[in-house]
């Protein structure tokens, strides 16, 4: 595993951004993490990279525990995890030229000399789409999908084992997107890192995850295979995730059974008791109000869901009373 | 007659680098009831082409020609002090950003008092009470206790919804909607879609919706324009346009999406949107196009009616042959 996260808890003063959360991912895996605002999904990234420290819990970087590393401690194994942030505009130092902003990492790690860093830069901006001439641009000069393309450059330079995406290609038009979603999978079947992949959106998660895992106010409620997921999603916040986005085909959109949650999120100061989605689950009772349900794979198929509906023999239907 | 009706309007903008030319030659018209979805990616005018009608435009620097007629009345020359009886009356704005279109030291129910006291000269009294009825209909649960309250102490969803009860405080005719969903999640969003859906069914309120999401026009919208480089390059009902696309722009943005992959792939478009400073005489979208050929670049194709209804400015439009 390159990367074990084993009951991890993040809590901002009174919020509980992520409250006893465990995954892993496995070499060469893209690993789709989902979930709507203040879901916590961020917070998992940044606790990785040990941005933010981990309230409690426990991180494992292919084999190490990195929880509670000094920042020195920490410095050789950032050649290891990299990262692409979602907005191109503000993660690039503007007065750094493009060529300036790919070497940086090499420079910091003191991985090559003057005349190697050359060579590498020219490499990865090749890598990346970007033509040679842009290492003497600064950031301002280039569109959202160029700079995201830079972004992928310093990130990946190091070949790092492993890369968290944040959000990489929300903020780029779906024709920009297009090009920079098939450029993150040519680059992940070609160096062959593993990913953790943070985002809203649901189809971008189907198109590039091997697995997913969906986030609720700070918890996993159900994690899989990606085909599996999206054909039998089993927790009835990821069904109402599903049908809520709407496809682009208005024939099928508009027969579509859409599950309405009522009210809003609630707040991670203040979870709910029990099962958390139990406040807008169409399908609660008693029991979800007072007991937490686990994440449990009744059927042992790598499938799990944390609702209490599921059993060997049946899985929740949140769109049954529509 | 449409109830909006907007010929040939151009707008651009004067700027260091000279005229800006966000939106070319646009004809379009929208009836009651109807929601027509204005669509494409950044930059390509869609929502200038929409603010244009209540003219939400820098005076200074704006250079508009062309008509925009609400009910037969031109707005493009009306002066600014009759305008102010349009805006927020007969046409209304809904705005991306919830959070930043409310006023924070305001409560939610002074907000939406202030236009109907405004625009409808209606007592305090009178007021409050048609404040609660439009959170209600928004689909504000206790509105009484949420008229209270300021937009810091509310969601983005329940912002959103209050944003769209200020707008439709006044029953306009005309509803401009700019990316309204865009900034929400998606379980808040289908509620969001469905009180829109639900204001043209109980009022007949037409609604320009502003949208980059295909999914969104899908789900809503009667009819959809498609826009490149401040032109409309394809008009059609929205299941017709989904069905059978005949700009190669449109059918490249639908193969873009992600739900859309084959074999792992995504099909892309090429290049790059052209600069908004020059405007050749050739079709915006040809050295982007599998489909360019030789007039593409000689002339630039006008939209044109096709036996099936649709509009589309294509010298080769594809679509059922």
């Amino acid at each position: 595993m390159i990367l074990r996260i084993d009951n991890l808890v993040k809590h901002y003063g009174q919020v509980r951004a992520v409250d006893g959360l465990s995954l892993e991912l496995a070499q060469g895996e893209v690993l789709g993490l989902v979930g709507e605002s203040g879901s916590g999904k961020s917070t998992v990234g940044k606790c990785v990279l040990r941005l933010t420290e981990p309230t409690s819990g426990a991180i494992e970087l292919d084999g190490r525990d990195i929880t509670h590393l000094s920042r020195r401690a920490m410095r050789p194994l950032r050649r290891d995890v990299h990262m692409v942030f979602q907005d191109p505009y503000s993660s690039l130092n503007p007065r750094f030229t493009i060529g300036q902003i790919v070497a940086e990492p090499l420079l910091r790690h003191k991985v090559a000399d003057r005349r190697e860093v050359s060579g590498r830069v020219s490499a990865m901006l090749e890598k990346v789409g970007l033509r040679q001439e842009m290492r003497s641009r600064f950031p301002h000069e280039l569109s959202g999908g160029q700079r995201q393309r830079v972004g992928l450059a310093r990130a990946l330079i190091l070949e790092p084992k492993l890369v968290v995406a944040d959000e990489p290609v929300s903020a780029l038009d779906v024709s920009v997107q297009a090009s920079v979603l098939n450029l993150i999978t040519d680059l992940q079947r070609d160096m062959g890192f593993s990913c953790l992949f943070i985002t809203h959106d649901l189809s971008v998660v189907e198109f590039l995850a091997d697995r997913i895992a969906v986030m609720y106010l700070g918890k996993i409620v159900e994690t899989g295979p990606t085909a599996e997921i999206f054909a039998a999603p089993r927790h009835p916040y990821t069904q109402a995730l599903l049908s809520a986005a709407p496809v682009p085909d208005p024939v099928r959109q508009r027969e579509r059974r859409r599950i309405v949650l009522g009210g809003d999120v609630p707040s991670p100061v203040d979870p709910p008791s029990g099962c958390r989605f139990h406040t807008r689950c169409p399908l609660a009772y008693d029991a979800c109000r007072t007991e937490e349900p686990l994440l449990q794979d009744p059927r042992g198929n790598g499938h799990p869901a944390a609702c209490h509906l599921v059993t060997v023999d049946r899985v929740p239907d949140a769109a049954a009373n529509l | 007659m449409s109830l909006l009706e907007i010929t040939d309007l151009r707008v651009g903008f004067d700027t260091e680098d000279g005229l800006v030319q966000a939106v070319r030659d646009i004809s379009l018209t929208l009836d009651e009831g109807e929601i027509l979805a204005l669509c494409g990616e950044s930059g390509c005018g869609k929502s200038v082409t929409a603010m244009s009608v209540p003219r939400l435009l820098p005076p200074e620097t704006t250079r508009l020609s062309g008509s925009v007629r609400l009910d037969g009345r031109e707005l493009t020359t009306l002066p600014e002090a009759d305008l102010r009886h349009v805006r927020g009356k007969e046409v209304s704005v809904v705005f991306q950003e919830p959070m930043t279109s409310l006023n924070p030291s305001f409560s939610v129910g002074y907000q939406i008092t202030e236009v109907l006291r405004r625009h409808e000269r209606l007592s305090r009294q009178a007021a409050r009470s048609r404040a609660v009825e439009l959170l209600e209909l928004v689909g504000i649960p206790a509105p009484q206790r949420r008229m209270k309250e300021y937009p810091h102490q509310l969601s983005g969803g329940m912002r959103q919804r209050v944003m769209i009860a200020i707008a439709v405080a006044c029953s306009p005719r005309v509803l401009i909607a700019d990316e309204p969903t865009t900034a929400l999640d998606v379980t808040i969003q289908a509620g969001v879609l469905d009180v829109f859906r639900d204001l043209r069914d109980r009022l007949g309120t037409a609604i320009i919706l502003i949208t980059h999401d295909l999914g969104v026009v899908a789900d809503i919208a009667d009819r959809a324009v498609v826009m490149y480089a401040g032109r409309a390059v394809e008009q059609a009902p929205v299941a017709e346009l989904f069905a059978n696309p005949r700009h190669p722009y449109t059918l490249g943005l639908m193969n873009a999406l992600p739900s859309a992959a084959v074999g792992g792939r995504l099909a892309e478009i090429p290049g790059m949107v052209p600069s908004p400073l020059s405007d050749p005489d050739e079709c915006a979208f040809q050295a982007r196009c599998p489909r360019a050929q030789g007039d593409c670049r000689a002339a630039r194709p006008p939209l044109e009616r096709h036996a099936d209804g649709h509009l589309a400015a294509c010298f080769h439009p594809g679509g059922k042959q």
